[in-house]
């Protein structure tokens, strides 16, 4: 057994073979892979005994469960209009300069893939971006590049 | 600038430590005593679409289905707002009490909450305020179990059938209205949809009574209301204000000295330019004179420094991205906007072009089948009227 196949049934166990586990299963794929591949979707979709056209069709519609390679971490920095006033362009610049790749695009160690987001909630200590799940807030580029650091640091020791 | 004309209302993130004795208290009471209680106290629904909470309640506890279903929504995806969070955050077991007060009257065994996917790090904090609700419902035997569902980023899963739907295990497409969830919601049974925001408020109005609430506020507009304020402002965040203020009060209150518009509403709700502050107030329909607009708590100040166009421009692509893309008028609608409007600005189109523009919207108004298409009107003409040279020049 592969090991999506193994990473499948385990949330199957674990939420169940109903429809209504059918969102918190791909969640659950994304926080291990970090994308759900065409091999998961065909497994799920065995799995809850549905087609995998519909798993397909549930992945694809929500910006959350990409269905593309991502990185380790992924970046969602938020664009709309209240973090676009207060500088995110100027955040967006220094993240492509320090991970070295546009948006949209992952890094070769396939550490990081940098992505823009829709309004996050955080207008009022904008502007904002996601780490996978962790919140940062009140950004400028030094801020940035110093998280970014972090991270890469923490890579290293891993 | 930095006026205090509004009074600022402390009740929603006031905290109660002994909460566990209202909840005691509300499940002794009689299901119609609570239910008139909501009713009176005039709280409407404060997601932005105003439905009366306590009618809501009643409408679904008439249901004969033994298997009913509360769910809060915390899908808070309107650009600008961010006052559900902080609930969850302060004070999630008044919003648990307000569900549990729901449950009881409709007669729910499952409640969820809905929390959007960007709000991930809420939930060990939730789960934790939740294991505690637990207990209490024991103590009390009352059956009652509260579940967190996780969004995966999509707006229009705010939508309540949107929301339903992805809880089904579906892509988050609005549902046809009728039939409304009161009759058919989660899993086709009868479900409550209410917003963080009203279930925290239907503890204050449980705890106080009815008409502490409903003499805050103005005319059909009745409580306070939590406002989300972002944008070109000294004093950004989260404020509890009466309903019924003007803007201009807001905007003197709240603005840098230099606000030229306010965005109330969020980018599906309307622009209001300087020249329209004083007669244009914040709350439901019903007003006394002037312009009345509803809002679900989002507030974005602009100063002079900010191109209208590039305001609208950023809506747009929101409301392109967005779109479920499930009915025609949306789907192509928004794409339309969003190229039509760069044309005009280009100087690829004559400006008269941006006329037909407005026609679109108006029909998107009419033919679109959930709010969001339907609402992206009330930016785009809002905008476009008010701020035309700009989207020429």
């Amino acid at each position: 057994m592969s090991d999506v196949q193994t990473l499948v049934k385990g949330l199957v166990k674990s939420y169940g073979r109903q429809e209504t586990s059918l969102m918190p299963i791909l969640q659950g794929v994304i926080k291990v892979e970090r994308s759900i591949s065409e091999s998961a979707m065909i497994e799920i979709a065995r799995e809850l005994e549905i087609s995998t056209a519909k798993v397909f069709g549930m992945a694809s519609f929500y910006s959350f469960l990409d269905t593309k390679p991502r990185g380790k971490y992924v970046i969602r920095i938020c664009k709309t209009i209240t973090c676009a006033m207060k500088g995110k362009n100027q955040i967006l610049l220094a993240l492509e300069d320090s991970l070295k790749i546009k948006v949209g695009e992952t890094t070769h160690d396939k550490h990081f893939t940098l992505l823009e987001t829709n309004c996050l909630g955080w207008c009022h200590k904008a502007p904002a971006m996601l780490i996978n799940e962790e919140v940062y807030t009140e950004l400028t580029p030094e801020k940035v590049r110093q998280i970014i650091e972090e991270y890469k640091k923490n890579e290293v020791v891993d | 600038m930095g006026t205090k004309h509004l009074r600022r209302m402390d009740l929603i993130f006031t905290r109660d430590d002994d909460y566990k004795n209202l909840v005691k208290d509300i499940l002794s009471r009689k299901n119609e005593d609570i239910i008139n209680e909501m009713m009176e106290s005039g709280l409407k629904g404060r997601g932005g679409a105003g439905f009366p909470t306590g009618l809501k309640w009643k409408l679904t506890s008439e249901k004969p289905e033994a298997t009913k279903y509360i769910i809060c929504n915390a899908d808070e995806g309107e650009p600008g707002t961010f006052k559900d969070r902080e609930i969850l955050t302060q004070v999630p077991y008044k919003v648990l009490t307000g569900m549990a007060a729901c449950a009881k009257v409709i007669g729910a065994k499952e409640g969820f909450i809905y929390l959007r996917g960007e709000y991930h790090f809420l939930v060990d904090l939730l789960s934790k305020a939740i294991d505690e609700f637990h207990q209490i419902c024991k103590v009390n035997s009352f059956d009652f179990n509260v579940y967190i569902f996780l969004g995966s980023g999509a707006y229009i899963c705010g939508e309540e059938s949107a929301l339903m739907e992805s809880m089904e295990g579906k892509r988050g497409e609005p549902r046809n209205k009728p039939p409304f969830p009161t009759d058919l919601g989660y899993l086709n049974k009868p479900t409550v949809v209410n917003n963080v925001e009203t279930l925290a408020h239907a503890f204050t109005i449980l705890k106080l009574g009815a008409k502490d609430f409903h003499d805050l506020g103005v005319q059909d507009s009745h409580g306070s209301k939590l406002f989300s304020v972002s944008g070109d402002t000294p004093i950004p965040g989260i404020y509890e204000l009466e309903l019924g203020m003007s803007v201009q009060d807001f905007a003197d209150d709240f603005g840098d000295g230099d606000c030229k518009a306010v965005q109330v509403g969020g980018a599906s709700g309307f622009l209001v330019p300087r020249k329209r502050f004083k007669e244009t107030s914040i709350g439901y329909q019903g007003k006394l004179k002037g312009i009345s607009l509803p809002t679900g708590g989002s507030m974005m100040l602009f100063n002079s420094s900010r191109s209208m166009y590039n305001v609208l421009s950023n809506y747009l692509d929101f409301f392109q991205e967005e779109s479920c893309g499930q009915c025609t008028p949306c789907r192509v609608g928004c794409q339309q906007l969003v190229k039509g409007i760069e044309q005009v600005k280009r100087g690829e189109k004559p400006a008269a072009y941006l006329d037909v523009l407005l026609k679109l919207t108006d029909t998107m108004k009419v033919t679109a089948k959930c709010g969001l298409g339907q609402s992206v009107a009330n930016s785009f003409q809002s905008i476009v009227e008010n701020f035309k040279e700009e989207m020429i020049y």
